[in-house]
């Protein structure tokens, strides 16, 4: 991966100046790469990364892993009834995997009930779907790189050879 | 039951807690003094660390929690384990094309701290002189006096780069000398050396039947080229002890592991003090050490492409600050010249450290010509960095605005 999207995906408020100093490139070099990249959509947007436990106490927003099991439809796969399913606005990511089910979805809603609903009225009854298990999140211990309750300090000293 | 010893004429301390005067002449370390100043203070931004500020990588960490679970807490061999051996062996072949019989050319040490006394002792006569480039880390020199030798500085100060060229080397060979010390990428300069400079240096060193003695501990933090070890060079394999270790590359100072490579009958020499001073280098390192060199690589390189951007980031601070500072080309540290500001090492330091809370090492750690340099480290966050180059240029505007550039923005 480009150095400059590796350093945007972790801080996306790096100056441009800063930018070309890490990576040894122009401004305007940087500036026309960033450009490239967020017309192309590699760079889809910026955004803060939030302690979702900070989140989830705010907002008291139930989240849910979803297995799904569908019936491919011929010539369309899986894709069609992939997009009925992610369409829906409590679908916050949907994912095609491999092994005992097909598809993985992250549902975020105001309630159990909610999410329940969801499963029982939107979701199951989706005509090539043949099965669902629902799991409820409890806690997030890592997530993206972020460890949420990290005990790590530094013992190093503040001056050595 | 012999009498009491009397106290020597020329002590004023009582008997008992007389000291060896070699011990007595040797000067306290140059970071001391300051290191007390910092630790009074709070909120500083430390630049003065000697060390990765990354912790230990997970699976290495826990390959220990492993070995400790599986009851390794035993000695081992003297020279180190044989697995550990092997994978040292097999590294060096790999990366470099550098061989070594694992149980005939190489010992693990305590860091290369350990195997640098080591080899001054294995090695040196009384009265045996030992080239030592300077800015030098600050261990070399009491090693070579520990041992009975004669540390003959050769001064980089001036040179381009703070290298080390064939015509100075010359200059400071007498027919004492025994061997040179070599460190690249060195600690403090960040300076490393090409092929073709290593080669003309390499030329001398036949030429004069010297030995080197080369620490390459920082060889994984070459940015700009890949390392090439004194070693590999023609008819050097035979005349180099090469000196590597696991604290810079893996960020695994506390371990404390190291090792040596070299010729047969000086690595046996070592192996001879080790077994007596030290026995053995610890095993949960050791077993830390293997996965390092089996798994490690990954991390290493995230690692690396980080000090890299800080590198550039706080060169390009320094030099639009006034502080004229070449681009190092490894380890991870800056060493800035002063002389734009008139300002003395120890005076600017402990100044910005006052004003400006920002802790950087005195020049004058690292040999007696280094009044006019600091050394900042950048092993540290590049928020870290990124905010002590904005103290620092605001105090060089202070202090010396003449030394600032024109274009160097100036943050209040």
């Amino acid at each position: 991966m480009d150095e400059l999207l590796q350093i945007l995906a972790r801080d996306a408020r790096t100056p441009v100046a800063d930018l070309a100093t890490m990576t040894g490139r122009t401004e305007d070099d940087v500036r026309a790469a960033i450009a490239a990249y967020e017309h192309q959509r590699t760079i889809l947007r910026y955004r803060a990364v939030l302690n979702p436990e900070h989140i989830a106490a705010a907002d008291g927003k139930v989240r849910a892993w979803i297995e799904v099991n569908i019936t491919p439809q011929r010539g369309l796969g899986f894709d069609a009834i992939a997009e009925r399913i992610y369409k829906f606005p409590e679908v916050k990511s949907c994912y095609l995997l491999s092994g005992g089910y097909d598809l993985l979805l992250l549902v975020e809603c105001d309630s159990l009930r909610d999410v329940g609903a969801f499963v029982a009225e939107k979701l199951a009854t989706q005509e090539n779907v043949t099965r669902t298990a629902t799991h409820f999140l409890l806690k997030i211990y890592k997530q993206d790189d972020d460890i949420l309750h990290s005990s790590e300090s530094t013992q190093r000293l503040p001056v050595s050879p | 039951m012999s009498p009491p010893r009397p106290a020597r004429e020329n002590s004023t301390r009582p008997s008992v807690t007389r000291l060896s005067r070699v011990v007595e002449g040797l000067p306290p370390s140059g970071i001391r003094a300051f290191f007390d100043l910092v630790m009074s203070m709070e909120d500083v931004i430390s630049l003065g660390v000697g060390e990765p500020d990354f912790v230990t990588p997970w699976r290495i960490r826990e390959a220990s929690i492993f070995a400790i679970e599986k009851g390794y807490t035993s000695y081992t061999s003297n020279r180190g384990m044989p697995e550990l051996l092997r994978e040292i062996s097999a590294w060096l072949a790999r990366h470099y094309d550098l061989h070594y019989d694992p149980f005939k050319h190489i010992i693990v040490t305590v860091g290369v701290s350990e195997g640098m006394d080591l080899v001054m002792r294995a090695i040196i006569n009384p009265g045996d002189e030992v080239i030592v480039p300077e800015p030098a880390y600050v261990s070399y020199v009491p090693t070579v006096v520990l041992a009975g030798g004669i540390a003959v500085p050769l001064p980089t100060w001036d040179a381009p780069g703070f290298k080390i060229t064939p015509d100075a080397l010359e200059q400071r060979i007498t027919p004492r000398t025994r061997a040179i010390v070599i460190n690249y990428p060195a600690n403090p300069t960040g300076t490393s050396y090409s092929r073709a400079e290593l080669e003309a240096l390499a030329a001398v060193i036949r030429a004069h039947d010297l030995l080197l003695i080369s620490d390459e501990v920082y060889d994984m933090l070459s940015y700009d080229a890949p390392h090439v070890p004194m070693a590999t060079l023609p008819g050097m394999h035979e005349r180099t002890v090469y000196f590597n270790g696991f604290s810079k590359a893996y960020a695994m100072t506390g371990y404390r592991l190291g090792y040596a490579c070299g010729p047969e009958p000086i690595i046996a020499a070592m192996i001879k003090i080790h077994q007596y001073t030290m026995l053995c280098a610890p095993i949960v390192s050791q077993m830390a050490a293997i996965e390092a060199l089996r798994n490690g690589m990954p991390d290493v390189r995230e690692m690396v492409a980080e000090y890299n951007r800080r590198r550039r980031v706080i060169v390009h601070a320094l030099n639009q600050a006034g502080l004229r500072c070449h681009m190092p080309e490894g380890a991870f540290y800056a060493f800035p010249s002063l002389a734009a500001t008139g300002m003395d090492g120890a005076a600017f330091a402990t100044q910005l450290l006052q004003e400006e809370r920002v802790a950087v090492v005195p020049g004058t750690a690292f040999g007696p010509g280094g009044a006019r340099f600091i050394r900042m480290a950048y092993a540290a966050s590049m928020d870290n960095i990124l905010e002590a180059a904005r103290r620092i240029t605001r105090f060089v505007a202070r202090h010396a605005p003449q030394a600032v550039s024109p274009s160097a923005p100036v943050s209040s």
